[in-house]
């Protein structure tokens, strides 16, 4: 299988790609969340923090680059799909990227992220363009099917194209706290990803504890993980800040026992510039700057690019801008 | 900067706040800042100006007037002239005004931030988002305890006229501290800022015309230490009110000593931050930085001193190391800027020469290598380990972005390096384990403690310390209550100074006097009586004049003796309010048993009737009645800040108290100080009445059979100013009661500097010990505890 682009990255520096370790309890009993002390640490960076003037369209850029353009609905058509993938191909209106003097970047998207019956459409409306497609998988979004057509799902979405798995746990496995049952599971993942992109979603708003966050990211990325990803989208509570913080807490300590460096991405509800800043500004603050690109974190949005785009175009005009004026996901 | 550096970069770039609106405010007043006397602006009655500046970049932002003494004198009338329509107004009245104070604050919030960030150096975030809107919040509680003063303290009325002095780490949120208790309890204030900062108290006085306060009742009179001095020893302000340093506090405490003048002292402190292996690390490591790290580490409950268990010292410590490299240090004016400027150049000479002679004694510096600006008055965060604790750093308050590094192996070793300070004021305790955090928290000798969190303040929340960090509480009905006294007293005052005592013969005793009653009593200590030190004893005369008995003629050591005994029962204060309660019940109940014996002693020594000696001791009974009962009910109070969370406001004992009685009702006085002290949890020196010790030595054997255990009462006969001089200077004694002389008083308030303990004299009036209403009740309770605020903060479930 040809190497990824993650993995490009991470070997260009001369680092290794998370292979994973032995299942260590010690690692998952050393873990004490305080969740108070998380919610204030979580509360105050965003006002530790501000972004101003041409630091704001650059930080908003990056965000840009980091986005996963969603869909996973029922509702998906070829159509649609194809809309989405020129809008992650070419994200922002081009007259605002050559008024920032940005065209050089090639701005697009990190990845397209979709069902595995919408993969082929996907890769085929992306061919040319360098992004990664990205399928949600092992009975998305709830992981209740069999174990077999977990794994077939991913063999499938891999076969159609996919350079990106986006798996989800058994909750079951976290809520009894069967913490090697949940290794074995992902590492059955791992293995039936090969060297596809493997992203985890421990699916943060039914873990119940942040205790719980921090111990299944530890338990994920001994069996191999190559990102985190908090959330579904389909959970009653998506993405925030202080499971953000956790888990970007856990990778700094999974780097620190084995030196490798997993990914992460929150996904679901972040839907405005001002939260995709706080996220940035969240990893450059606890992960640091080797962090802060598309081969180490990622948003799963898909109405954030939206509010970017107009922030964007304020930047410029200084007036506010409307929604209809800019290319529609 | 083009965009696409900064993308490739990803750094942060200015984000400075805008100066302005108050930059035109500070233009306006161009030629000079007056007084706020009497609702008005007022020229100094000696024209002088000083300088404020700019610590960040050395702009002088505007001339302060110095008030001299005409000055001080003159806001202290207006003040004392404003007394009675602020009355009149009522408690409702008088909460409608704080509101006004805390919707004006609000409105003017951001210029207020952005004018105390210009004067102090601290980073507009801090003043955006924690010094203003608590200032807001304070004024809020404190319009709520105006309105329900009259209903829920009805017993109680203002002081007068209040002199607060502030210091320059916390100016305008200090003023709130000050203002908002002193006004909703009904006095009338005169203020006075720290020279470096005086900017913002000024700013407030317009809001104070803007949301009509009647003239007189808020003045603010600016000034150096000199003008401080002056309104301290104003022969008219009833009570003054300082924060800042320790020594300071001290020199204050013996200017006012004897003048009757109430006296509150929020101090200086060197508190712990422990950190247990079983605590959030990262958690842990926020917790560091807005601990030692916010507002430049100038916060007087700062914690300076981490201590950290071994079994994750290194990993700690590598932690906080790497957090440091984050932070940003610069413009405070910059929005996205962790540390500021220090506030004046003399404290940041003062921060490096305490870490120079910290390292020259062995301690290890780190600093980050992020930048610190060269010009300006900047310091960079530091971290000191390997102090150990005989190093300057372990034990001097820096009030600096200085961190001293600690390591312990045991809860009980964490807690005695806790203790192991002059300071009390506040302690952080980190550990996920909420049982062993519960048990740690009354073992700290401090005012607050903060379990998994820190530097967090609320008015609902006493604040305040104990030891060297000064007594009185701001914040909560513990601070309300500072401005405050029973109408009772009043009543107190106004009774006559104490008769002076009968004549003790000093002769000694030579067997002479038939019949002599051979009775020799000893001195109480540790539970077993002892003879005095200096082998001397004291002949105590009947009514008639004769040879009653002897007493031991205690001298210092007697008391340094009974002073180590009273160390050694610390488990006391550890025993349950029921235990304690059932031993004073026993003590009444032997009493009783004794009734007719003792009654007739105070016949034979004091000439009273029969009747009267027989009433002194059911008075007595009763009165140990009455601290028993309230032993195991004078409970705290849950407080609401506004966190996920509570805080426990603990009646804590002050620990060792020295009670030195009067001539008058000498068993009821004896009892009436005693029960309420050893009920509360504190364990007693009592230095008897002069004129019929004998009652008191007769004692000994009802607390013998009573098993109140050794040391928790010791008895020392003798001299009694003498002696009451001893305990006061003892630096191991915690609190001292005295009822004697004015000039006793004064002298006991003026010894009792050097250790800060807390003192309860009488000024040299009387008391009706017989009366229950002055002669028990909450105040005793009150003397005789100190209030512990406990933040517990909560949750784990999302």
């Amino acid at each position: 299988m040809k190497a990824k682009k993650t993995k490009t990255a991470l070997k260009a520096a001369n680092e290794p790609y998370n292979p994973g370790t032995d299942f260590n309890p010690d690692w998952i009993s050393e873990i004490k969340i305080n969740q108070s002390g998380v919610e204030r640490r979580a509360g105050t960076l965003k006002n530790r923090r501000s972004l101003k003037k041409e630091w704001q369209a650059a930080w908003l850029l990056k965000a840009i680059s980091c986005i996963d353009l969603t869909s996973l609905s029922g509702e998906d058509t070829p159509g649609r799909i194809k809309r989405l993938c020129a809008k992650a191909a070419s994200p922002v209106r081009n007259d605002i990227i050559e008024d920032l003097g940005v065209s050089s970047l090639k701005l697009t998207t990190g990845a397209v992220c979709v069902y595995h019956v919408m993969v082929e459409t996907a890769v085929e409306a992306l061919k040319g363009t360098g992004i990664p497609v990205a399928a949600v998988s092992t009975g998305f979004p709830a992981c209740m099917a069999p174990l077999e057509t977990r794994l077939r799902e991913i063999e499938l979405s891999i076969a159609a194209g996919a350079e990106e798995i986006d798996i989800v746990i058994s909750r079951r496995n976290v809520l009894c706290e069967d913490w090697p049952a949940l290794y074995e599971e992902i590492q059955a993942y791992r293995s039936a990803c090969g060297d596809a992109h493997m992203k985890t979603i421990i699916s943060t708003g039914e873990l119940a504890t942040l205790n719980n966050v921090a111990k299944a990211s530890m338990v994920c990325m001994m069996a191999g993980a190559d990102f985190i990803k908090t959330s579904t989208g389909m959970e009653s509570s998506n993405a925030n800040l202080q499971v953000s913080l956790v888990m970007m807490r856990a990778i700094r300590r999974y780097n620190e026992l084995t030196a490798y460096r997993v990914g992460f991405k929150p996904a679901g509800g972040i839907s405005t510039a001002k939260d995709a800043i706080q996220y940035l500004v969240m990893i450059k603050e606890e992960l640091g700057d080797s962090w802060l690109n598309p081969e180490m974190f990622r948003f799963g949005a898909s109405s954030l690019l939206g509010d970017i785009e107009r922030q964007l175009e304020h930047h410029l005009t200084s007036c506010y801008s409307a929604s209809h004026r800019h290319a529609l996901v | 900067m083009n965009v696409i550096e900064a993308f490739k970069n990803m750094s942060y770039g200015p984000a400075p706040e805008n100066s302005d609106l108050v930059m035109e405010w500070l233009e306006s007043h161009k030629k000079g800042f007056s007084l706020y006397i009497n609702g008005e602006w007022v020229k100094p009655a000696k024209t002088q100006f000083f300088k404020s500046i700019n610590p960040a970049n050395g702009q002088v932002l505007g001339k302060v007037s110095q008030a001299g003494e005409k000055d001080i004198d003159k806001a202290v009338k207006a003040a004392r002239n404003a007394l009675p329509l602020w009355a009149k107004i009522g408690g409702h009245g008088r909460a409608r005004c704080l509101y006004s104070l805390a919707r004006l604050t609000q409105k003017h919030a951001r210029k207020l931030a952005v004018l105390e960030t210009l004067d102090n150096g601290k980073p507009i975030r801090e003043t955006r988002d924690i010094d203003i809107p608590t200032v807001a919040r304070h004024y809020y509680y404190h319009a709520g305890w105006a309105q329900l003063l009259e209903s829920e303290l009805p017993d109680h009325e203002a002081l007068g006229v209040i002199g607060q002095i502030i210091p320059w780490n916390f100016p305008l949120l200090m003023t709130a501290w000050k203002i908002a208790p002193a006004l909703a309890a009904g006095n009338c204030v005169v203020l006075k800022p720290a020279e470096f900062t005086s900017l913002s108290a000024l700013m407030f006085a317009e809001i104070c015309t803007e949301a009509g306060i009647p003239p007189g009742v808020i003045n603010i009179v600016t000034g150096d230490g000199d003008t401080g001095s002056k309104l301290v020893s104003h022969p008219d302000v009833n009570k003054i009110a300082f924060t800042g340093s320790t020594d300071v506090g001290k020199i204050i405490k013996q200017q006012t000593a004897g003048t009757g003048k109430k006296l509150t002292l929020e101090l200086g402190g060197k508190s712990p931050f422990i950190v247990f292996s079983d605590a959030d690390l990262d958690s842990a490591v926020e917790g560091v930085v807005d601990a030692i790290w916010f507002n430049q580490g100038q916060v007087c409950c700062a914690g300076s001193r981490l201590l950290v268990q071994e079994a994750v010292s290194e990993q700690f410590i590598a932690k906080i190391k790497s957090r440091m490299e984050t932070l940003r240090v610069g413009d405070p004016l910059d929005k996205s800027v962790d540390i500021g400027a220090i506030v004046d150049q003399s404290q940041r000479d003062r921060i490096e020469s305490l870490v120079n002679q910290g390292v020259s004694e062995g301690a290890v510096l780190w600093q980050p290598s992020t930048p610190c600006p060269t010009s300006g008055c900047f310091y960079p965060p530091t971290l000191l380990t390997q102090v150990e604790t005989s190093n300057i750093v372990a034990s001097t308050e820096i009030f600096g972005p200085v961190l001293s590094v600690m390591t312990f192996r045991t809860q009980k070793e964490a807690i005695a390096l806790a203790n192991n300070t002059r300071y009390g004021l506040a302690a952080s305790i980190w550990s996920e384990n909420i049982s062993r955090a519960l048990d740690i928290a009354p073992q700290i000798k401090a005012g607050i403690i903060w379990i998994n969190t820190t530097n967090q303040f609320d008015a609902a929340c006493g604040f305040g310390g104990y030891k060297e960090s000064g007594f009185g509480r701001e914040g909560g009905i513990e601070g309300l209550l500072e401005y405050l006294k029973p109408k009772q007293n009043k009543a107190l005052e106004k009774a006559l100074i104490l008769p002076t005592a009968k004549t003790i013969t000093k002769k000694p005793k030579d067997g002479g006097d038939f019949p002599s009653i051979n009775q020799t009593a000893k001195l109480y200590i540790g539970g077993k009586q002892c003879r005095p030190d200096g082998g001397n004893s004291l002949s105590i005369l009947n009514a008639n004049g004769a040879v009653a008995g002897l007493v031991g003629d205690g001298n210092r050591k007697d008391i340094r003796n009974a002073v180590e005994a009273a160390v050694k029962a610390e488990s006391w204060g550890k025993a349950t309010a029921h235990n304690r309660a059932q031993i004073l019940y026993y003590i009444a109940e032997n009493l009783s048993y004794r009734s007719e014996e003792f009654s007739e002693r105070l016949c034979e020594l004091t000439g009273q009737t029969k009747k009267q000696s027989q009433t002194e001791v059911e008075d007595s009974i009763e009165r140990l009645f009455f601290y028993a009962a309230w032993a195991d009910k004078y409970d705290g109070a849950v407080h609401q800040p506004p966190i996920k969370g509570v805080t426990l406001a603990m009646n804590e004992a002050i620990g060792i108290v020295g009670i030195v009685c009067p001539d008058s009702n000498p068993l009821l006085s004896f009892i009436s100080m005693l029960a309420p002290v050893i009920a509360m949890g504190n364990r007693a020196i009592i230095i008897p009445s002069p004129a019929y010790p004998l009652v008191i030595t007769d004692f000994y054997q009802i607390l013998e059979t009573s098993d109140v255990p050794a040391g928790v009462v010791n008895i020392v006969t003798g001299e009694k100013d003498g002696l009451a001089k001893v305990l006061a200077d003892h630096n191991q004694v915690d609190g001292l009661w005295y009822h004697g002389s004015s000039i006793g008083s004064q002298m006991i308030e003026a010894a009792s500097t050097g250790n800060l303990k807390r003192t309860w004299v009488n000024h040299g009036f009387a008391r009706n010990w017989s009366s229950n209403s002055e002669g028990q009740g909450k105040e005793f309770l009150q003397q005789a505890t100190q209030v512990k605020n406990i933040w517990i903060p909560y949750g784990d479930s999302i």
